[in-house]
């Protein structure tokens, strides 16, 4: 990757964690996990994936589900970015005259399917894929899981599908956070070694720092690894990743600070000083 | 299209003369043992993956196909319940829910796989529709209409023979209307229509004036001839292999409060229990569903008032 390509997708990222952190109030949102994908999806967002705004009903396009869905944040600020949707449209986040709530739902241009119960869009995904196999296309479906996630036991269910179905068209990527709602997994329900897993389900498996762009492309630059598989991309990855103040801490997932927190934290995202947050942590689940 | 002997050549029909439609199967192929050699890559078997079926039968209708999915009803409509509700149910995708061994036709397997609650489960879930074919022949009558049917349903397979003749006028929210009696009239759906076909005629034979209606899609569900039956009959009687709770008791007496129309009803339905795992005819006699015991009860709450 070229040094300007790669400060372009920076600045891409950098813009679209300045939406995330102003929805983080008037209610709030799943900052934390919203946080550590925007780098993965605005590498996908920027060329790997064969959709943009003028082609996100054809039938040839590429497909990405946002199966964790909670971190949809992340994925309306792109959108704004890319020209999906107005960014004036992100104001109304939370309001009853829109459709941007705390999961996906397709009312958003780009949006493929409405998540939210974990576990649920690596199925529709080895559908859709199913699907695009029967019509000889050549598209893919990338379906982005969390790692808390993984404890869902259809996401299994849909693994062992896709590999005996041969879903090379069929794409996971696990936004290894290492943090799940409350808790951190490996404290919890321990999913080391993830890799492992997903090679015994038949998949072939790759393993990349989920905030490196360079090493993003390598990764996915040639996928299928193995005709005939399906692959899984494990993306180590930081919850909050941006913003020191609230980064990797179990007790910042969702979060509703004061409009003054939102300046400090988006005065925070440009390398200012550490924000000074008071608002009480708000367990949601 | 040519006159179909089995639900297996219709449904290898209709995928041959339409693109949309997919048959997927959680491994249970009763129903369409030989389709896999016949509609090829059309076929998709999941394995015993109830859940991942509805979600890539969602994935699938995202891209335009009709997806007719196959399981046991109890495991269809219970573990992949959610994905039904929340990946079908939703978006309103049409995906169709083809339980099988529903009500009493799981026999001798046991609680475990008695979908006695599906009816109730199903209707609950806004845009999905519940279609209860009482026979073979009616399930053939109606199944080229249900699955051209843009709305998702659930329906009950039902490959039992026919008793007598149905209508070959299918419409969904239409009850088929045997007969209409001033005395009783029997409400009924799926296997039990046979029974109840039977009982009318021991009804009959003993002077009692009796109205018979197989109601078929129960969501719709033909509410001018649920408040016409009970303006016109002394007595309704809800005949189902369903609990008593959230099937068609539940549904008459939904629509009788909503339109204020009061009627006597007489529930024949599983009163909080599950059945006696045992062949059909000798769990009828048991469970007392037989066209004997039903025209007895009958009988006997007539002669209360």
């Amino acid at each position: 990757m070229t040094t300007d390509e790669e400060q372009r997708l920076k600045d891409l990222a950098h813009r679209t964690r300045r939406h995330v952190v102003r929805m983080a109030t008037e209610g709030g949102c799943f900052i934390g996990a919203s946080l550590s994908c925007v780098d993965i999806l605005t590498y996908l967002y920027s060329g790997w994936l064969k959709v943009n705004k003028d082609n996100l009903k054809d039938s040839e396009r590429d497909y990405l589900l946002l199966s964790k869905g909670h971190d949809v944040p992340a994925l309306y600020g792109l959108f704004a970015e890319l020209g999906f949707i107005e960014s004036e449209r992100l104001k109304n986040h939370l309001k009853t005259g829109d459709h941007i709530y705390w999961h996906p739902n397709r009312n958003i241009p780009g949006i493929e399917f409405h998540s939210g119960s974990l576990g649920h869009l690596l199925s529709v995904g080895v559908g859709i894929a199913m699907d695009i196999r029967l019509r000889r296309g050549q598209g893919r479906v990338v379906v982005i899981l969390g790692d808390g996630e993984l404890n869902e036991g259809s996401v299994w269910e849909a693994a062992l599908v896709a590999s005996a179905k041969r879903l090379d068209n069929l794409i996971a990527i696990v936004d290894r956070n290492a943090f799940q709602a409350n808790v951190a997994t490996e404290d919890l329900i321990p999913l080391e070694p993830i890799e492992d897993k997903f090679r015994a389900f038949g998949w072939d498996v790759t393993r990349v720092d989920g905030h490196d762009f360079d090493a993003l492309e390598w990764a996915l630059y040639d996928i299928p690894i193995t005709s005939r598989k399906p692959t899984a991309v494990v993306a180590d990855t930081v919850r909050g990743k941006g913003l020191p103040s609230i980064s990797a801490r179990a007790d910042r997932w969702f979060c509703n600070f004061s409009p003054a927190e939102v300046q400090m934290l988006l005065d925070e995202l440009e390398g200012h000083r550490r924000a000074e947050l008071e608002s009480e942590t708000i367990v949601a689940r | 299209m040519q006159i179909h002997s089995s639900y297996e050549h219709l449904l290898r029909d209709l995928v041959h003369a339409d693109e949309r439609f997919i048959v997927m199967t959680a491994e249970n192929r009763a129903a369409i043992r030989n389709l896999p050699g016949q509609i090829g890559e059309r076929f998709i078997d999941v394995g015993i993956c109830e859940q991942t079926m509805i979600g890539a039968a969602a994935g699938l209708a995202l891209r335009g196909r009709v997806p007719v999915t196959h399981a046991l009803a109890t495991f269809l409509t219970l573990r992949a319940f959610e994905f039904i509700r929340t990946d079908v149910g939703i978006p309103g995708l049409p995906v169709k829910l083809v339980g099988s061994f529903s009500g009493f036709l799981s026999e001798a397997n046991g609680p475990t796989h008695q979908a006695i609650e599906d009816v109730d489960l199903m209707r609950g879930i806004p845009n999905i529709n519940v279609w209860c074919p009482a026979d073979e022949q009616d399930m053939l009558l109606g199944l080229e209409t249900i699955l051209r049917d843009p709305a998702p349903y659930y329906i009950r397979y039902n490959n039992t023979q026919p008793v007598i003749g149905h209508s070959p006028e299918f419409i969904p929210g239409r009850a088929e209307v045997f007969s209409e009696g001033s005395d009783v009239t029997l409400l009924t759906y799926g296997t039990l229509f046979g029974e109840c076909c039977k009982a009318a005629e021991l009804l009959r034979q003993e002077g009692v004036s009796v109205g018979l209606v197989n109601l078929r899609t129960l969501k719709p569900v033909d509410t001018e001839l649920l408040l016409k039956a009970a303006r016109e009959s002394r007595l309704l009687v809800a005949v189902e292999d369903h609990f008593k709770v959230g099937g068609l008791y539940s549904i008459l007496a939904e629509t009788l409060t909503e339109h204020g129309v009061q009627a006597r009803v007489l529930s024949l339905a599983l009163d909080g229990r599950w059945f006696k795992p045992a062949l059909l005819p000798d769990l009828l006699e048991y469970e007392g569903f037989t066209a004997r015991s039903i025209a007895r009860k009958v009988i006997q709450r007539l002669s209360e008032q």
